[in-house]
């Protein structure tokens, strides 16, 4: 379930770490490298831990169990002064009553620099976040975008060694958000800091992440990089939570295959012996449509007739939702290719052929409460 | 992973993780235990001290003396003569004799029917037990020997009294009918305030929010008036109208103004305001979707008032409720100038203190009083707590609608009201500068040479504003740094909660109350804050604790407005947390700030109750002056100082509004898009 991080200088070391409060665990036997200059993103449903872990991380809420290390440092119970961090909020937490200029600067005062040197490098920091001439107004005259811009700006004004980011685009529009984390991204790239971002998003996940360490009701659920977590998820919640997964029960029969009614599939190499109850899953744009005849062909195996109940034009692609009486009650959805549905002639009643590459079917346990 | 597999439901054995302390959470703890402490020292302990005053009770045990007496050739005989039989022969003293206080004495020669201090003959003394004591002069004599005395000295020879615990003085007092009459007298006074007063403020307050009614802003002000003044002034006035050289004398039919309904017509005006406050609050929070959809069920406007209008505000007008009865019931200064032969607890208290230096029958009265007072407290905290926001983001602001008929009833509602506030006020100042009521009606302003009065003169209204001035300074910092460590500071939470604790409590606590225990806890010998008893200090100190908990709950509200990962941001910058209270934190409650300061400076000048035990000659109060004045039978330079209060604050609340407004103007810049 871990993986080894991708190669690069240790930097923050988390070992066996526990969040109870009172009676209720929040974090369970949390241990995680992360290397020198990653983005890493905490994934996870509300309530998964995720908050926690990047608060005991800071300080902030200190774990009741375990140790961090950052930078060879044992820093388990240090208060989040003594630490080496910068962090951007929901809120953005700007000081309200102070400007631009002096919500930046505020690191900056009382660590020995002049003046001069203390606005040398506010206007630094205004035009690396791309608000050069903002630096005179007070946070509630400029955009949500904009003040979370301020945020970051201020928070890397000290140059820390990590940088901690709790849900940072949550409380923006749609646009501003897919632009900005585009630009936070680019500045992390270019800063080189260590990165913790925490969020609920898995699209902005998978566009910005190194690695993800997707989270579940206080455990660690999978580590890896995007395409990893997307293309092998680790278990069927990680399947669940990111991107679309389509689900069949069904047994394991002979040389690892599944049964789905008497019809079965071959799939990704698995652990599950013969007999045993497993979910299939396959992801809808992994789904092939092909004409009627390709069965009677000789062709694949993986494949299977179903009829065409429902069709959805999603812009760049169509949506369909496909029944076979094996599958029970469960439709399957998949993701067809405008060209596809143009050459094969689909529309809603058809029947047609779908195939279900061996290489992107996938086995999981089945979970405990459908058991 | 690790080689000890540890369940995954429950926490591994061991020590758990124990923070470092940061400078700063030093810094807050420690500020946070010195407010604390504060607040031990100048609340819990002094209550501490009244309560168990009320339980210790002082007899004279004259089972605990023996004397001796020798012929008129000075040779005693050896005849030992316990003072319990000598007693019991002479009748010298009846039992309520021997029940006294802790400052009793008793004098011994009433035991001996024969004696005159010009005699030769003898006497010897002696305790029989340890705790017999006895005054020789004023020389203590607590040993068991015998002590020879000629006749000149055994004169002077006093009894004191031997202190034991229990209820005697509840006993005392609860068979003793004028005093415990009072508790009904002041329970049935406080409860016909509170009807009378939420009727009239709730429709002023429907006025006001729910009708089209003109002159609302300048209704709204007068309102708020008597909040400036001290409570028993309306007293003063209701005696000009309506006492024995009354104006409107006949209106009362033979009834008289000195008692009950004095008080009650007295009460109702200086709670007006709190009533009105809290329920056009209450008003003013409706949606108006909730009387659209009553319109669009065909709802009757009578029916919707009760279904709609009356549910919504019924917090409101519950916690008003509670408000005006402990103001009622706590009030001294209003049935002390009005009240007549009408006894009721808070006066009770002052009568057994400073009438009859009864200061343990005083602390039981005042156990009394914090009963229901207490009572009060704790059942508006709990609706208070049930009051969950009412108005969702989603509600709709209600507008009322102009209906003529309505508006006139209710324009001359509020005329009326205003006119009974106004007129009060009006006939004091009006009192203070006729001549000689009723007899010279010729303007003067001789009224005001307070300096020829009872009272303390010009320097007691120099006192109340040095008071009220360092009451605001003072009670603002303490009161709004003590909140920002208990809202802001990490962990601790035992500690936290101790503190919210401390800093409810004296809301719940009658100033008369607190004013007494200060007497017994910073009065007695042995307490090293013994100094500042007479001083000025203490009045600011009083002062400060009596009106603690609104303040407290201002600034708390106030800071709970703000961001709560400021702290977590300046920490992350490495910056001292007193550099963000300082630059952000101060700055951005400023309005909430100078609200504090001008509550507290208001109060301070009005405020009688606590003080009137503590002030000293050099101390005197212009509120307490108003009192003593009053007392003296100067009931028009007592209305005069009372209108030098209420003009006093009307200036520091309009000084107060211009000043913020300055303030909010450069340092709220930030608040203008």
């Amino acid at each position: 379930m871990l993986q080894k991080p991708p190669a690069g200088e240790l930097y923050l070391s988390i070992q066996n770490l526990w969040k109870a409060f009172g009676s209720f665990l929040a974090l369970k036997d949390i241990t995680l490298e992360i290397n020198e200059g990653e983005f890493v993103c905490f994934l996870g449903p509300s309530g998964c831990g995720k908050t926690t872990l990047l608060r005991a991380i800071a300080g902030l809420d200190l774990q009741t169990k375990g140790t961090v290390m950052q930078d060879s440092k044992d820093v388990s119970n240090l208060p989040p002064s003594e630490r080496d961090f910068g962090i951007v909020f929901q809120s953005y937490a700007l000081f309200p009553n102070l400007t631009i200029e002096k919500n930046i600067a505020f690191g900056l005062e009382n660590s020995g620099r002049s003046k001069s040197d203390i606005a040398v490098r506010v206007s630094e920091l205004l035009n690396l976040v791309g608000l050069p001439d903002q630096g005179k107004k007070y946070p509630a005259q400029l955009s949500g975008g904009q003040q979370q811009r301020i945020a970051l700006a201020r928070a890397i004004a000290t140059n820390p060694g990590l940088l901690l980011l709790d849900e940072p685009l949550s409380a923006l529009d749609a646009k501003v958000r897919v632009h900005l984390r585009h630009e936070i991204k680019e500045l992390q790239r270019k800063l080189g800091v260590t990165t913790v971002m925490v969020t609920h998003d898995q699209e902005e996940a998978l566009a910005m992440a190194d690695r993800i360490v997707v989270m579940n009701h206080g455990v660690i659920e999978q580590v890896g990089s995007p395409t990893e977590i997307y293309r092998e998820p680790a278990n069927l919640f990680v399947a669940d939570f990111i991107g679309e997964m389509n689900q069949i029960h069904s047994q394991v029969t002979k040389g690892g295959r599944l049964s789905v009614g008497e019809k079965t599939f071959a799939c990704i190499s698995h652990s599950f012996n013969d007999g045993m109850p497993a979910i299939a899953a396959i992801r809808p744009e992994d789904i092939i449509p092909h004409e009627l005849g390709y069965l009677d062909s000789g062709g694949n195996r993986n494949c299977i007739e179903v009829t065409l109940d429902e069709m959805e034009f999603l812009g760049s692609f169509w949506r369909c939702r496909l029944s076979n009486e094996r599958f029970g009650s469960s439709e399957l959805i998949a993701d067809f290719s405008i060209n596809a549905v143009r050459r094969l002639e689909l529309e809603q009643g058809r029947t047609l052929v779908i195939e279900l590459p061996e290489n992107r079917l996938m086995a999981f346990d089945v979970p405990e409460a459908a058991a | 992973m690790s080689e000890l597999t540890t369940n995954p439901n429950s926490l591994p054995a061991g020590p758990d993780i124990r923070p470092k302390l940061s400078r700063d959470d030093i810094l807050m703890r420690g500020s946070m235990i010195v407010i604390a402490l504060y607040l031990v020292a100048t609340l819990v302990l002094p209550l501490y001290t009244m309560l168990s005053k009320s339980f210790s009770t002082y007899r004279m045990e004259l089972s605990q003396y023996e004397f001796q007496v020798s012929d008129e050739a000075g040779q005693f005989d050896g005849v030992i003569l316990p003072a319990d039989e000598l007693n019991a022969q002479t009748n010298a003293f009846s039992d309520t004799d021997l029940a006294t206080g802790s400052d009793g004495r008793l004098s011994v020669t009433e035991l001996f029917p024969d004696f005159s201090f010009r005699s030769p003959v003898m006497y010897q003394i002696r305790n029989t037990s340890d705790t017999g004591r006895f005054l020789v002069g004023s020389t203590l004599q607590d040993g068991t020997d015998w002590v020879t005395l000629d006749s000149n000295a055994f004169r002077r020879v006093q009894l004191r009294p031997v202190q034991s615990r229990g209820l005697d003085n509840f006993v005392n007092y609860f068979s003793t009918p004028a005093l415990f009459n009072s508790i009904k007298n002041s329970l049935w006074i406080s409860v016909l305030s509170t009807i009378v007063t939420v009727t009239l403020a709730f429709w002023f307050a429907y006025a006001l929010n729910r009708s089209c009614m003109r002159f609302k802003g300048v209704f709204r002000l007068i309102a708020m008036a008597p909040i400036l003044v001290p409570s028993l002034l309306p007293g003063i006035a209701l005696v000009y109208l309506f006492g024995n050289q009354g104006m409107l004398k006949e209106m009362l039919f033979g009834a008289s103004i000195y008692g009950p309904i004095g008080i009650v017509i007295g009460s109702v005006f200086f709670t007006f305001p709190h009533a009105f406050l809290i329920i056009s609050t209450a008003l003013a929070i409706s949606d108006a979707r909730l009387y659209e959809a009553a319109v669009s069920l065909r709802s009757t406007p009578w029916r919707t008032f009760w279904t709609v209008t009356i549910p919504g505000a019924r917090y409101g007008l519950i916690s008003a409720a509670f408000v005006v009865f402990n103001l009622v019931i706590t009030d001294f200064g209003l049935p002390k100038v009005i009240g007549g032969q009408f006894n009721v607890l808070a006066v009770d208290i002052y009568k057994q203190v400073i009438g009859q230096q009864n200061f343990e029958m005083g602390a039981v009265v005042s156990v009394v009083l914090v009963i229901p007072a207490i009572l009060a407290f704790v059942i508006d905290r709990m609706v208070q707590s049930k009051q969950v926001a009412l108005l969702s983001a989603r509600s709709v602001p209600y507008q009322p609608t102009p209906n003529r008929k309505a508006d006139r009833i209710f324009l001359a509602y509020c005329c009326l009201i205003g006119l009974f506030i106004i007129g009060l006020l009006a006939v004091c100042q009006f009192a203070a500068l006729i001549k000689f009521w009723p007899y010279d009606l010729s303007l003067s302003l001789k009224n005001y040479d307070f300096n020829k009065m009872d009272g303390g003169g010009w320097s007691s209204y120099i006192n109340s504003i040095k008071l009220a001035l360092l009451t605001a300074l003072i009670g603002t910092s303490v009161v709004f740094f003590g909140a920002y460590l208990v809202e802001k500071s990490n962990g601790f939470r035992t500690g936290r909660s101790i503190f919210q604790m401390f800093a409810m409590l004296p809301m719940a606590i009658p100033g008369m109350v607190l004013g007494l225990s200060y007497i017994f806890f910073f009065n007695s010998p042995s307490n090293p804050l013994n100094g500042i008893y007479g001083t000025m200090a203490i009045l600011v100190i009083c002062t400060v604790t009596h009106f603690y908990t609104v303040s407290h709950l201002t600034a708390v509200t106030a800071l709970k407005q703000m961001d709560r990962e400021f702290e977590s941001v300046s920490a992350s910058l490495k910056q001292p947390t007193m550099k963000l209270f300082a630059r952000v934190t101060v700055p951005v409650c400023l309005p909430a700030v100078l609200d504090i300061s001008i509550y507290l400076f208001v109060n301070a000048m009005t405020t009688v109750s606590a003080v009137v035990f503590l002030y000293s000659p050099k101390t005197t109060l212009a509120s307490i002056a108003v009192l003593n004045m009053d007392d003296a039978g100067d009931i028009a330079p007592a209305a005069a100082m009372g209108m030098m209060i209420f003009y006093t604050n009307a200036a520091a609340r309009i000084i107060h509004l211009i000043a913020s407004k300055g303030v909010l103007g450069r340092t709220q810049a930030w608040r203008n898009r």
